[in-house]
């Protein structure tokens, strides 16, 4: 396997020596950040496009297929038409909050996609309390929500952004159980060393019942935490407009539609690094050749194949359920979600206690 | 109180329920796709025979149509888009005189496909086509004259 760590030491040590340290450190920082927010860019337009195939598949239709071959060119043009819109002043609307919001959303997503392992060394950002750092940098995009609800002076954006904000710090909880499960399994909360575990056996196959139960946890909380169906509440078109961008038009909108999308990927992404192995190759012990074999495809590929996965199971579970009322939503949330999150957690305690996991 | 109203029930009752819904949406996606390419699929196109494009007044090889010039289908139609002009023709066996057929204009663009003038003939001498392709640019080029 590919080891991006000999490369990137080799590009800083180059940087090093011709420049003074401190020069060599903005460089790197720079590079980092371009390569983010390219990476960023890149994976919005794929989501994008996916997401309309995916759900054209599932509503029997064939999707959008006239702008270039099969379509693929419709995002840029969607793009082009959202930059050439009007950016529109609402009269009374705080100027300075709801200017700033799309770019805390878009911030918040950016600091956690930033935290995706993609392959071993290709991280921007890996120290010993990763999960726990990107629990809280994706908990503040809910601060974006709110104040673009606030600052609209829209009473149909400060509704939707109320329930976003009560949905998305319910959901926070069962979300953090889930993957409490998982670090109580491997004993760690760096996310490197919690994909280094895995390539001797992925935490969904080692941890067998709770940390399915925990998968499945995590994919029902992920879909509430990016605000998509069943719980698009924030955003209920038929009730509340669009929810906490109903007043926002051209690039402002647009932000906000590209950081839903890079959300969905980074519950993914996540998703497919704590429960699916990340970058680790499908590993079965004893098939060596097998192994072997498995070990050649590229760790990069192995971990966009599953986000991808991912991406396509929460994109069928939107696809297919009907949106829930917000008392349902937080019934499911309080009453079901936190107690059943939290025996699971006790069962993996016993499990790894007991050295009944693998 | 039984066990579908329990704790454990709903959970339980809950899930089968979401896999049903998600197994059916699962074999839609598999399924083959209903859409039709419309411009490039022109030949091979099959609109439905009840489709009602545009009103038309079959003619049999000589040229011959079934309508007895009644007026019915003109005093049914709800927007006034079919006008007859008729004449009185003496029969000449019988010496009797009998209304005749001299102009069907028909005016697609105040249609609105309800069906009524068709289900008003006594003869059966209008119907439904399914051309649908009926876009002009001169709304004048609407006003069809349905007879030969």
């Amino acid at each position: 396997m590919t080891d991006f760590n000999t490369i990137i030491e080799a590009i800083d040590s180059s940087l090093n020596s011709m420049m003074p340290h401190s020069a060599a450190v903005l460089v790197e920082c720079i590079l980092a950040a371009v390569c983010a927010i390219g990476a960023y860019l890149v994976f919005a337009i794929i989501m994008i496009y996916m997401e309309r195939k995916v759900c054209a598949a599932f509503q029997c239709r064939v999707g959008p297929d006239r702008v270039g071959k099969w379509g693929i060119l419709q995002v840029f043009s969607d793009v082009f038409k959202m930059l050439i819109k009007e950016i529109i002043d609402i009269k009374n609307s705080d100027r300075i909050l709801y200017n700033l919001a799309p770019f805390l959303v878009v911030m918040s997503s950016l600091i956690t996609f930033s935290c995706l392992p993609f392959a071993r060394g290709l991280q921007v950002l890996d120290f010993n309390i990763g999960i726990f750092f990107i629990m809280a940098a994706s908990s503040f995009g809910i601060l974006g929500i709110l104040l673009a609800g606030w600052s609209s002076n829209n009473k149909f954006s400060m509704i939707g952004a109320i329930r976003s904000g009560g949905q998305m710090i319910s959901y926070e909880l069962s979300m953090g159980l889930s993957i409490l499960t998982l670090v109580v399994l491997s004993g760690s909360m760096q996310i490197s060393e919690l994909v280094e575990d895995q390539t001797r056996g992925w935490f969904i196959f080692r941890g067998h019942i709770p940390a399915v139960i925990a998968f499945i946890m995590y994919i029902i909380s992920g879909n509430a935490e990016t605000n998509r169906a069943p719980f698009d509440l924030p955003e209920a078109e038929s009730e509340l407009t669009a929810g906490f961008h109903t007043e926002y038009s051209g690039m402002g909108f647009g932000l906000f539609y590209v950081a839903e999308f890079m959300n969905m990927f980074i519950i993914a992404g996540i998703a497919s690094t704590i429960f699916l192995g990340g970058w680790a190759p499908f590993y079965i012990s004893g098939l060596d050749g097998f192994n072997e074999a498995m070990c050649w495809i590229p760790g990069i590929v192995w971990f966009l194949g599953k986000t991808f996965f991912v991406i396509w199971l929460l994109m069928w579970i939107r696809w297919t359920f009907p949106r829930l009322r917000i008392d349902q939503v937080l019934v499911l949330e309080w009453k079901y979600m936190v107690p059943i999150g939290l025996l699971n957690l006790l069962i993996m305690t016993i499990c790894v206690v007991m050295g009944w996991t693998f | 109180m039984s066990f579908k109203n329990t704790y454990i029930g709903t959970i339980v009752y809950a899930v089968k329920s979401l896999a049903t819904g998600m197994k059916v949406t699962l074999c839609e996606f598999f399924t083959r796709k209903v859409t039709e390419h419309y411009p490039e699929n022109r030949k091979t196109l099959k609109i439905s025979d009840r489709h009602r494009g545009v009103l038309v007044m079959p003619h049999d090889d000589e040229g011959n149509n079934k309508c007895i010039a009644c007026g019915l289908c003109q005093m049914t139609c709800p927007n006034g888009t079919i006008s007859i002009t008729t004449k009185s023709v003496t029969d000449e066996e019988t010496g009797k005189s009998k209304k005749v057929l001299v102009e069907y204009n028909y005016d697609l663009g105040a249609c609105m496909f309800c069906q009524l003038c068709v289900n008003a003939c006594p003869k059966g001498a209008i119907e439904f086509s399914n051309e649908f392709e009926n876009a002009v640019f001169d709304r004048k080029k609407l006003v069809l004259k349905l007879n030969k």
